[in-house]
């Protein structure tokens, strides 16, 4: 018996992944081999799926870029045993754009069956809350604190001193909220890790609900999300058959209760508080702060916010202690973050590896410049609230504290690459039209500066005095920035004035 | 109506209610699991989920109002959902949505036929393989207008069956 792994992940699937399974089982059948499928997260090299893997005596041999109507083709090939064929990468771990890279939270991606309890445990999973376990809950937060991890959700604010404030508050009930609401265009990690090894983010948030007292936590996906969420209730029902979720945690006498709520399309259910609100079935409105969410979140009760990624790299570092965790990155910036490369890019996909690897590295060596094959242009970082880089400034290391000198941000790790066809004051103005369709409405700046910096480009745009507008527009940036509650109204003018800055003559065609 | 979706009455609206599971007898997961049955909110559905969360009309309105998906009025049999975000801008979806405008229907409105819905997202997560789609719940990646045209059909064929 051969197994044959093909990725069930949406991404594989969005170009033909389900097709391709069906026909190589159908083929098996016709030929009399016995085959067994395995659908598997994806690798995250986005740029081979449909991937096709065969396990083999020399390890698991990789086939890109696989289409239905190729798959007889691969038989004949004799796959089944590793042979050659055009589309062969050869042993899929020796692939330098995976093995290059430093896998930690998404070291099981696309290796194991994400529905699989037992594939998971072999694999290491569940190490890290047994030790959790052991330890307890003073010894589990400093173990957080000591990895440096910072929450990857875009703030970067340091995930062991807002999980000791939560363990350390007094109260009946308290909470665990994953934001799972990743909207940021260029990001898709939440996802592929909520698809792909699911039971990694169930394991950290369990960890975190034993740990900080709390008996109950929610995943606030979104329903752009389809096939993740199906997953993520595959996997939690898995979970509570196990007992690693409910009444009695792996038999540790403590609860943990984890549900999935899925939003109904509101971009800034992303921001913590917003989400909070839209959790209790209201309206996503921004809170103000203090009260922050860690002692008044959740219907008022101390509730730990964390994202995908921040709880997702938990287990890890309970698995191989701290020290492993934080001998990765820069000197404040420690640990991998799950970079995505996406939009215009010959090889997009995954690349997790130390904070310090430069925009430049994912753009070129791992992205292998634009799919178009004509030069890159622009690059944005971190989301749709995120700075514009020129094709010449692509050397700055990607950490929190050079993002920040660079006029920019990391965010959530999203890269959206650009060539040079791009209209860089069509992109401002793009920044501001998301700003007005998606603003929570609770502060002016944001909900009507957003209307008129759309009008104030379309005019500059338009030659309609121009040098007077682009004076109005700067000043509407620095008005929002400094009066709006929560980083969409105070952000929104990044992605705007970069462009403005780095490409002044697309506002002068 | 369409196959995909239940008829509304009241009982079956109070039905669905009722079968929400105790923390999820709030605005939003009421609301939504009306749309998920019935396809849309009626408006008679509106004053039944207040009086069953026990909130005023106005904030269970409120709620409506707020999220995009949220609808009022019965969704065409089909929905295509095109990402107009970011990276899908930088392969080209501005000039895939014009041709979608010809070929099915502008973003934001119905097919003249009234069998597909056109509407924008910001983003479904499939940033390394766009333009991207969602046609109903199935993602596709790479689109082109002749391959939504396509994704449409079949999906419609799913529908009727
Ligand atoms: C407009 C806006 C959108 C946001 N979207 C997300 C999101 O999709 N996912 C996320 O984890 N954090 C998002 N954040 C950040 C959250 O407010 C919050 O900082 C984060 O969830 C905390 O988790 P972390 O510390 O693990 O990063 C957003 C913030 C703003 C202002
Ligand atoms: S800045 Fe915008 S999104 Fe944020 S609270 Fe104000 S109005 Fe709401
Ligand atoms: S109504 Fe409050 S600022 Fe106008
Ligand atoms: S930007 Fe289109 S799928 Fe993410």
């Amino acid at each position: 018996m051969t197994r044959v792994y093909v990725p069930r992940d949406s991404a594989a699937r969005s170009i033909g992944a389900d097709e391709v399974a069906v026909a190589i089982l159908t083929e098996a059948a016709l030929r009399g081999v016995d085959v067994e499928l395995v659908r598997n997260g994806s690798r995250g090299m986005l740029w081979a799926e449909p991937l096709v893997e065969v396990v083999t005596d020399a390890g698991r041999i990789g086939y890109a870029g696989i289409t239905s109507d190729k798959v007889a083709e691969l038989f004949d090939a004799g796959f089944l045993t590793g042979g050659e064929h055009a589309s062969s990468l050869g042993v899929v771990d020796d692939i330098a754009w995976l093995k290059d890279q430093q896998r930690v939270t998404f070291a099981r991606m696309g290796i194991t069956d994400p529905v699989n309890l037992d594939d998971y445990q072999a694999h290491g999973g569940l190490r890290g809350l047994r030790r959790a376990l052991e330890l307890g809950s003073e010894a589990t937060v400093e173990e957080v604190l000591a990895s440096g991890l910072r929450g990857r959700g875009g703030a970067g604010f340091p995930a062991g001193i807002k999980w000791r404030t939560v363990m350390q508050a007094q109260a009946d009930q308290k909470y665990i909220a994953c934001n799972a609401d990743e909207g940021d265009s260029g990001t898709f990690a939440d996802r592929m890790l909520m698809e792909g090894d699911p039971f990694t983010l169930i394991e950290g948030m369990t960890i975190a609900g034993v740990t900080t007292g709390a008996t109950i936590g929610y995943v606030y996906s979104r329903s752009e999300y389809p096939d993740a969420n199906n997953t993520m209730r595959e996997a939690l029902a898995v979970a509570y058959e196990h007992g690693l979720l409910g009444a009695d945690v792996l038999g540790s006498g403590k609860a943990f209760d984890l549900r999935l709520r899925v939003g109904a399309g509101a971009y800034i259910c992303g921001e913590e508080t917003a989400m909070l609100d839209s959790l209790e079935g209201l309206r996503g409105m921004v809170r103000a702060k203090p009260p922050i969410p860690a002692l008044e979140g959740l219907f008022g009760k101390p509730t730990l916010v964390n994202n995908v990624m921040t709880l997702g790299t938990v287990p890890a570092i309970l698995a191989d202690g701290a020290a492993a965790y934080q001998a990765f990155g820069t000197e404040r910036s420690r640990g991998t973050q799950v970079f995505q490369i996406a939009g215009n890019v010959d090889r997009g996909g995954i690349v997790e590896t130390g904070f310090g690897v430069t925009l430049a590295e994912l753009v070129e060596t791992y992205g292998g410049g634009t799919w178009s094959g004509l030069p890159v242009r622009a690059v944005q970082v971190g989301g749709p609230l995120g700075a514009y880089f020129p094709a010449d400034k692509l050397d700055v290391s990607l950490d929190y504290e050079s993002m920040i000198a660079a006029g920019g941000m990391v965010g959530h790790g999203g890269i959206v690459i650009f060539d040079e066809t791009v209209d860089m004051s069509l992109q401002a103005r793009f920044a501001m039209e998301f700003c007005s369709k998606e603003s929570c409405g609770k502060c002016t700046p944001c909900r009507i500066g957003s209307i008129r910096g759309v009008e104030t480009i379309d005019k500059i745009r338009e030659g309609v005095d121009r040098a007077n507008n682009l004076v109005l527009l700067n000043d509407l940036c620095e008005l929002m920035t400094d009066g709006s509650l929560c980083a969409m109204g105070g952000l929104t003018p990044m992605p705007v004035q970069s462009a403005l800055r780095h490409f002044p003559e697309d506002f002068q065609r | 109506m369409t196959s995909r979706h239940a008829t509304w009455s009241v009982e079956a609206g109070q039905q669905v209610l009722d079968s929400l599971p105790s923390d999820e007898r709030l605005i939003l997961p009421a609301l939504q699991a009306i749309q998920h049955e019935f396809g849309y909110v009626p408006r008679e559905a509106v004053a039944i989920v207040a009086s069953f969360v026990n909130v005023s009309v106005a904030d269970t309105h409120g709620v409506l109002t707020f999220y995009h998906e949220l609808r009022t009025t019965p969704p065409a049999p089909v929905t295509v959902s095109l990402c107009m975000a970011e990276a899908c801008q930088a392969v080209g979806v501005r000039s895939v949505a014009e041709d979608v405008a010809k070929a099915i229907a502008p973003l934001g409105q119905r097919s003249s036929d009234g069998s597909v819905d056109v509407v924008e997202v910001f983003c479904l997560g499939n940033c390394a393989l766009g333009p991207t789609a969602l046609v109903n719940e199935r993602l596709i990646g790479k689109v082109s207008a002749e391959s939504l045209v396509r994704a449409v059909a079949s999906a419609r064929e799913g529908v009727n069956a």
